[in-house]
């Protein structure tokens, strides 16, 4: 609070103005850019951003309300870092990683609370004498779920082992070893805007797969890979990620809420907490860190939090695992971003972000990334950020400038959300650059078909709707019965196929081989359909056959049961070629 | 909690829209509470928007209309804006900075809080699973409203959206727990503001009531306050005192205006239609305090009514309001113009925590399945009334022109509803039936064929 006095420390200087999230200090010596400044007598958390003329611009991570020119501003001598350690997995963090857990009922600056000490057990793999690398292990260290955490030796850390601990429980902040002079411990800080250095980048095509159909089977992310989800409010964006967040095949699943709604976070964090892995029959939440931002929280953590989320995806990576960072939604940072430009004078660009817009969304997404890390392993970061594009319009400043950068796009369309098509992922604006590398790599597992599938999947769909506009305007009746079958698959493919209810006891999930048996299914109906309309069975006739048991299967059979599928594949064969007169053959 | 500081300052350099600037000031900190002292007339308050060495920017919440910088003094808090808050607030009128326009005395507190709020830690969050009920058939059988959810009214001009939301907090129950209504209105004409006041008499004299009123006439800064004034009076009888409370704030479209005039005077960069850039975030501040919290009784709900200038939804108050909300209750000038009241279109409106909160436990077993139906049906219906607007009503098949009886019952049996006239939820939930009878069984198919056979079992064979 103004008027108390504050013991100046060397170096320390005075706030001399306050607007908002934005503080203004001067009178500090001896600080850089990025270091973090401790300010007024809460000691609330800001970053300096500009230094000008004695002045430093310092953009607070908490609400700054009584701060005022006169308090002291202390530098902290280092800049805004992530503590990572064992207690990350299944946790909740706010947008700085400081645990929400820990914190009280209401965030207020002053509820930040230390860590509860706890102990992990630690197994070293390495002896004292041994020579090792930046990137080596030394050890592993257990933590409540699946995940074994790797102690890696740091970056530009080499030398021999002078020391190294015993089996047994430590805590967080425990030395486990020194390394060339070097202590390395249990927790590892790591300043969240530097990337975590690797080797080297790979060309991977292995996709991420993340049981949702309609992304699997047409718009494929590989790992490493990067994608955005557009759209409108009520879309179904969030339920999206959700689910690929639950179900994909990461070893890792760091879930950033930024700026989006209190509720859904708690309700992220409580079904998380109930679902089971299916492959490792742990509770998901063990492979997940999640950091909450919700939009009342304060704006300029919201602007940090992808940051420390990356950084967390980063430090998983680094282990040799596969990671996916999850930021719902990059709208709400790059609106952070604006604000923080606005208040500290910068000339805008366009509607107001600032003209380093496109360069930070890069930046960000550049952290996404298939590698050799620095111990020789492989492990990823994939990323997948949804956008919020504001009235829908897709042309406004974020949607356009992350378009531009990332590999995978998945556009959410309102009218399919209107009509309660899940998910609303559109096939005429969404889009792909990894399926030829994930064709590739399905073409050598031994699934040559899957880049064949995926373009007839995609013409049928694409033919279904130019005709389906052709037939609001000459009616149905008049196209020909080829044309009329190209209509009903169209929509046996949204039906059958693409529509994917999150809500579904059996289809919230579906394995590559499901849908790929979906797909055959619906492609082999739509070549019989074709053979009896040439043998002169009137389309009307088998437009009126009943669909269901085709519509029904993804609903009817287990996330991974082909074989049911194939089944009822068979059934309705069987009915179409009913439809022929006697005698002839398809 | 305020400590007011002794010293009065007279340096007013600037004086410009709703914002003051005084020079020579020390030890003030941002988001302090300001008194301004006027010659003769009556104190203004206000509060700082930005301190830079010895100046501080003060925004007005009376406007700085008529004030004299040679006359005008200014005081500082020392603290940020605080009200007390207790069960005073129940059964009293306002205006919209908290002062009593019922001839009563100020409202005493058992306590002081702060008005911007402190945020509600995600984890402490218990996710809402609670039905509010408001007596509407429209809101309670489609698109229910649950505790501890932010759900708006989406409205154009010359709707009844106020009769609407005047009618939800005249009627909103749940069960026979401890209930209040906190109504914030911002901008409303007196007509409006009396129609408010009579609508919701009788819930004020069962000490359920508590009413902030910022006409149309009254400052338009005043109105940045009026909300937060209305929840952190509704978090303390929620969380403290163990009522679930029902915030209505309306009209939103006046808040933003007054946040716009203020950004506008402070020279901001403009963001979309000269909003603010940081709209969103200040909307969350004020829809993010709904909510419930484990191990508390109580839960606040909210209910914001915006008008949609000239309609159009993609406007940056409704747009990013629905970013916001959990759902949105849609008005139609179509249905409105049919004389149905309330207008509201089921097919656009949509509570998403509905699923949460209705259903097996929570409502009737049949709700869930019932509302879906008739969506769906009514979704046809839709469909088949354009066709038939093209082809002609005779060229329809039998079928059809039942869909099209179906949509005229839904109008008629379930939507229109008496401005007075509060509905149990059996009653909505039987009139979907009536209404869903009027379509063939096999239609039907969203409801489990056992559940078809019992309950139209009576309504004797439905035609084919």
């Amino acid at each position: 609070m103004s008027g108390t006095e504050v013991v100046a420390a060397p170096g320390s200087g005075r706030v001399v103005r306050v607007s908002g999230p934005l503080v203004e200090v001067e009178g500090l010596s001896g600080v850089a850019m990025a270091e973090l400044v401790a300010l007024g007598p809460q000691r609330l958390p800001g970053e300096i951003v500009s230094i000008a003329e004695g002045i430093a611009t310092v953009q607070a991570y908490e609400y700054t309300g009584g701060l005022g020119p006169g308090d002291g501003a202390d530098p902290l001598g280092a800049p805004l870092s992530a503590v990572l350690g064992p207690s990350l997995l299944g946790g909740a963090f706010d947008g700085l990683l400081r645990p929400l857990r820990e914190a009280g009922r209401w965030l207020t600056p002053a509820s930040s609370t230390s860590v509860a000490e706890r102990t992990w057990q630690f197994e070293p793999c390495v002896r004292e004498g041994d020579e090792v690398a930046a990137g080596a292990g030394l050890g592993t260290v257990r933590t409540d779920g699946p995940v074994a955490l790797r102690i890696l030796v740091p970056a530009g850390v080499q030398g021999r082992v002078e020391r190294i601990a015993d089996p047994g429980h430590h805590e967080e902040a425990a030395v486990l070893a020194v390394v060339g002079g070097t202590e390395v411990r249990m927790a590892q800080r790591w300043p969240v805007r530097v990337p975590r250095p690797h080797r080297g980048r790979l060309d991977g095509g292995q996709p991420l797969v993340t049981g949702q159909r309609v992304l699997d089977l047409l718009y494929p992310i590989a790992l490493g890979s990067s994608a955005a989800v557009p759209g409108g409010f009520g879309t179904g964006k969030t339920v999206l990620l959700q689910q690929v967040a639950k179900w994909c095949t990461a070893d890792v699943i760091v879930y950033v809420g930024c700026g989006e709604r209190g509720n859904e976070m708690a309700d992220v964090v409580a079904e998380l907490g109930e679902l089971v892995d299916p492959r490792t029959g742990g509770r998901l939440i063990q492979r997940t860190v999640v950091v909450a931002n919700t939009s009342n929280m304060p704006m300029m953590a919201r602007e940090a939090s992808v940051y420390t989320g990356m950084t967390v995806a980063e430090y998983f990576r680094d282990m040799g695992l596969h990671a996916v960072l999850i930021a719902d939604s990059t709208s709400r940072w790059a609106e952070a971003l604006r604000e923080f430009a606005s208040r500290s004078g910068a000339l805008p660009a366009e509607e107001g972000y600032p003209a380093s817009l496109g360069s930070s969304l890069a930046a960000f997404y550049e952290r996404a990334g298939h590698v050799r890390t620095l111990g020789g392993e492989l492990g990823s970061v994939t990323v997948i950020g949804a956008v919020s594009p504001p009235g829908g319009d897709v042309t406004e400043p974020v949607t356009a400038n992350t378009e531009r950068f990332v590999r995978s796009l998945w556009s959410l369309d309102r009218d399919l959300a209107y009509a309660r098509h899940y998910p609303a992922v559109s096939w005429t604006s969404s889009f792909s650059r990894d399926a030829p590398t994930v064709g590739a790599w399905h073409a050598a597992q031994g699934d040559p078909e899957w880049a064949n599938r995926r373009g007839r999947v995609l013409a049928l769909v694409a033919d279904a709707d130019r005709l389906s506009a052709l037939a609001d305007l000459v009616g149905v009746g008049s196209l020909p019965g080829s044309e009329r079958m190209v209509l009903l698959t169209g929509r046996l493919v949204r039906e059958a196929v693409l529509q994917q209810s999150a809500l579904s006891a059996h289809d919230a999930v579906s394995t590559p081989e499901k849908g790929a048996a979906l797909v055959d299914a619906v492609l082999a109906v739509h070549d019989r359909c074709r053979a009896l309309v040439d043998h002169g069975v009137l389309a009307s006739v088998i437009e009126e056959v009943d669909w269901g048991p085709l519509v029904r299967a993804r609903d009817e059979t287990a996330p991974g049961d082909a074989a049911g599928v194939d089944e009822r594949r068979a059934a309705v064969l069987a009915t179409l070629d009913a439809l022929l007169p006697a005698g002839r053959a398809p | 909690m305020s400590r007011w500081g002794s010293l009065e300052y007279g340096g007013i350099v600037e004086l410009r829209g709703p914002l003051l600037v005084v020079a020579g000031v020390h030890d003030v900190g941002w988001d302090e509470y300001v008194t301004v002292r006027v010659g003769d007339g009556p104190d203004r308050h206000g509060v700082v928007l930005e301190t830079d060495r010895d100046l501080a920017v003060v925004q007005v919440l009376e406007g700085t209309a008529g004030l004299d910088p040679s006359r005008t003094r200014v005081r500082f808090a020392g603290s940020p804006l605080a009200v007390p808050v207790g069960p005073a607030w129940l059964g009293r009128a306002c205006n919209g900075r908290g002062q009593p326009i019922d001839g009563g005395p100020p409202v005493r507190g058992t306590d002081l809080a702060p008005t911007t709020g402190a945020p509600l830690n995600p984890l402490h969050r218990q996710p809402p699973a609670d039905p509010v009920l408001t007596g509407i058939s429209a809101i309670d059988g489609l698109a229910t409203l649950v505790r501890g959810q932010k759900l708006p009214i989406f409205s154009v001009a010359g709707l009844p959206h106020l009769e609407l939301a005047t009618q939800v907090a005249a009627q909103a129950h749940v069960g026979g727990e401890p209930f209040a209504v906190v109504f914030a209105a911002m901008g409303l004409t007196h007509a409006d503001a009396a129609a408010v006041r009579d609508g919701l008499e009788g819930r004020s004299r069962s000490g359920e009531l508590a009413l902030l009123l910022n006409t149309a006439d009254d400052p338009v800064i005043e109105r940045i306050l009026t909300p937060r004034i209305a929840l952190t009076a509704a978090e303390h009888l929620a969380f403290s005192l163990g009522r679930h409370v029902l915030v209505v704030m309306a009209d939103m479209t006046s808040y933003g205006e007054a946040l716009r005039e203020v950004s506008a005077a402070r020279g901001e960069i403009p963001a979309r239609r000269a909003y603010p850039g940081y709209l969103y975030s200040d909307l969350a501040s004020l829809y993010e305090r709904c909510g419930r919290i484990h191990g508390v009784p109580g839960s606040v709900t909210i209910l914001p009514v915006l008008t949609m200038p000239a309609g159009d939804i993609s406007h940056p108050m409704p747009d990013l309001t629905g970013y916001i909300t959990e759902g949105q209750v849609v008005l139609s000038p179509e249905l409105h113009a049919r004389g149905v009241y309330p207008p509201v279109d089921p097919l656009q409106s949509l509570s998403r925590l509905m699923r949460k909160g209705a259903g097996p436990g929570r409502t009737r077993d049949d709700h869930l399945d019932v509302a879906a139906q008739l969506l769906a049906a009514l979704a046809h219906a839709r469909q088949v009334r354009e066709l038939s607007d093209l082809v002609g009503l005779e060229t329809l098949s039998g079928t059809d022109q039942q869909y099209l009886r179906y949509e005229a019952a839904f109008e008629q049996v379930l939507l229109r509803q008496g401005v007075g006239e509060a509905r149990t939820l059996d009653e909505t939930l039987d009139r979907a039936w009536q209404v869903l009878a009027e379509l063939p069984r096999r239609e039907l198919t969203m409801l489990p064929a056992t559940l078809v056979a019992e309950r139209l079992a009576d309504a004797g064979e439905v035609r084919t």
